[in-house]
C-alpha cells in the first residue's frame, strides 16, 4: 500500500516552547509569533522528531494512504 | 465506550495516537509550555498503542499534582484521587480484578513524599501495577516548593538558600524496598522510554519506571538551567545507558543520571499467590467435610 506522509502544524495547540525547532535535524522550524512554523528554503525529511518531543501534540506526521500516489506508482510500470 | 461528541479528528488537527487515546476535548492541556509531563504522557499512550492493551480493560490511577491530570487527558477507565493514595486505590482495583491493566500514573512528590508508604509497601508486596512516576524534581502545581526528589543545593520557592537535604532516588527506593521492577527513562529519551514503560506494563510484578521531566516554569527558572530545551539537552547529555553504567566507577557516574532498566527479577505476583491461597483453603476445607 503506497502512503502519503505530510508535517501538519496545528497552531492553536502550540505554546511556543522551541523544543521541536531545537530537536529538529533539518533545522526546518521556527518560531514566529511564539508559534510554530515550516522555515522557508528548508527541507524536511518527515522524521517525526518533532512529533516524539512536541509536549502539546500541535505538530505531527499525517499519514494516509493517498489514491493519488498509489496511481503514480502503478503508471511507472 | 468512547464518547467523543461532536469533536472530530479533522476539525481539531490532532495525530491518530491523541485522537485514539485522549480526550480532545479536554486538549490543549494545561501543562506549561515546555512542560516534560506532555511528552511523557504520550509515552505511555505510545506504549500502551504497541502493547496492543484494550482501552476497556486499561485503568489510568493518578493522585494530585501537574502530572496526575494526565488521568484527565487520557482517554481510558481513569480515576483521579486523593493526594498521595494513587498506589492504595490502584492496589484495591487490582485485586478486585486481577485481569485489569493498572497503570498509576503520579509525580515525584505525590509518590515519594505524600504516598512514600504506599510505595514502598506495594513494592514489598509485589502488586502486579506499573508505576509511570513524572519526575519533574519541584512541586510544579503549589509554586516551587522543594519536594524529595530537589538535588542537594538546588532552589526552591522554599529553600531560597539552596536545599540541605539529600535526594531520594526514586527507582533505588523502589529495588530496596523489593520492586521486582526498576527502571529510569527520561523526557528526552523518548523511544527507551516507550521501550522501558512497555517492559514495565509486560512484567507480572510491581514495576516502577522513574522518567526524568522537565520544569522550566519552577525548577528552571529557580536555578538557572535555563528554557526547556536546555533542561532536554542537559538530559540527553547527562543520561548514561545502564549498560555502559555497569562498566563504569561510581565516580565517574556522579552528577549522571542512568537511563534503563537498572533491576528487574521475577518474584510471585501477590494477585496470583491470593488466588492460590483461596483455592487452598477451599480444597483443604473440602477435604475436611
Amino acid at each position: 500500500m503506497t502512503t502519503s506522509k505530510k508535517l501538519i502544524i496545528n497552531s492553536a495547540w502550540c505554546k511556543g516552547c522551541g523544543i521541536c525547532v531545537a530537536f529538529c535535524p533539518k533545522g526546518a522550524l521556527e518560531l514566529k509569533d511564539e508559534k510554530v512554523q515550516r522555515k522557508e528554503d528548508t527541507e524536511c525529511v518527515l522524521c517525526g522528531m518533532c512529533e516524539l518531543r512536541c509536549p502539546d501534540y500541535a505538530i505531527y506526521i499525517e499519514e494516509k494512504d493517498d489514491e493519488e500516489a498509489r496511481n503514480q506508482w502503478v503508471m511507472s510500470y | 465506550m468512547v464518547n467523543r461528541g461532536d469533536v472530530k479528528q479533522k476539525d481539531k488537527q490532532m495525530s491518530n495516537l491523541v485522537y485514539k487515546y485522549m480526550r480532545p476535548e479536554h486538549l490543549p492541556h494545561i501543562w506549561c509550555p515546555g512542560c516534560g509531563n506532555g511528552i511523557i504522557m504520550r509515552d505511555v499512550a505510545q506504549a500502551i498503542e504497541n502493547l496492543g492493551l484494550s482501552r476497556n480493560n486499561t485503568i489510568i490511577v493518578s493522585g494530585i499534582g501537574c502530572s496526575s491530570r494526565a488521568a484527565g487527558y487520557l482517554d481510558f477507565n481513569t480515576i483521579h484521587t486523593t493526594h498521595g493514595r494513587a498506589i492504595a486505590f490502584a492496589t484495591g482495583i487490582k485485586l478486585a480484578n486481577p485481569s485489569l491493566e493498572v497503570i498509576v500514573i503520579a509525580g515525584d512528590g505525590d509518590i515519594s513524599a505524600i504516598g512514600g508508604n504506599h510505595l514502598i509497601h506495594a513494592a514489598r508486596r509485589n502488586i502486579g501495577i506499573t508505576v509511570v512516576v513524572m519526575n519533574n524534581n519541584i512541586y510544579g502545581m503549589t509554586g516551587g516548593q522543594y519536594s524529595p526528589t530537589t538535588p542537594k543545593g538546588a532552589f526552591g520557592t522554599t529553600a531560597p538558600y539552596g536545599n540541605l537535604d539529600r535526594p531520594f532516588d526514586i527507582a533505588g527506593l523502589a529495588y530496596g524496598a523489593g520492586a521486582s521492577f526498576a527502571a529510569r527513562g527520561s523526557a528526552y529519551h523518548v523511544q527507551q522510554t516507550i521501550n522501558i514503560i512497555q517492559e514495565g506494563i509486560h512484567h507480572s510484578g510491581f514495576s516502577l519506571i522513574d522518567v526524568a521531566s522537565v520544569c522550566p516554569t519552577y525548577y528552571g527558572r529557580k536555578n538557572k538551567s535555563g528554557s526547556a530545551v536546555d533542561m532536554l539537552k542537559w538530559q540527553r547529555d547527562n543520561m548514561i545507558p545502564a549498560e555502559k553504567a555497569a562498566k563504569m566507577e561510581p565516580s565517574e557516574l556522579k552528577g549522571k543520571l542512568v537511563l534503563g532498566i537498572l533491576h528487574q527479577v521475577q518474584y510471585k505476583e501477590f494477585t496470583y499467590a491470593y488466588d492460590q491461597l483461596i483455592k487452598r483453603l477451599y480444597e483443604e476445607r473440602e477435604a475436611n467435610e
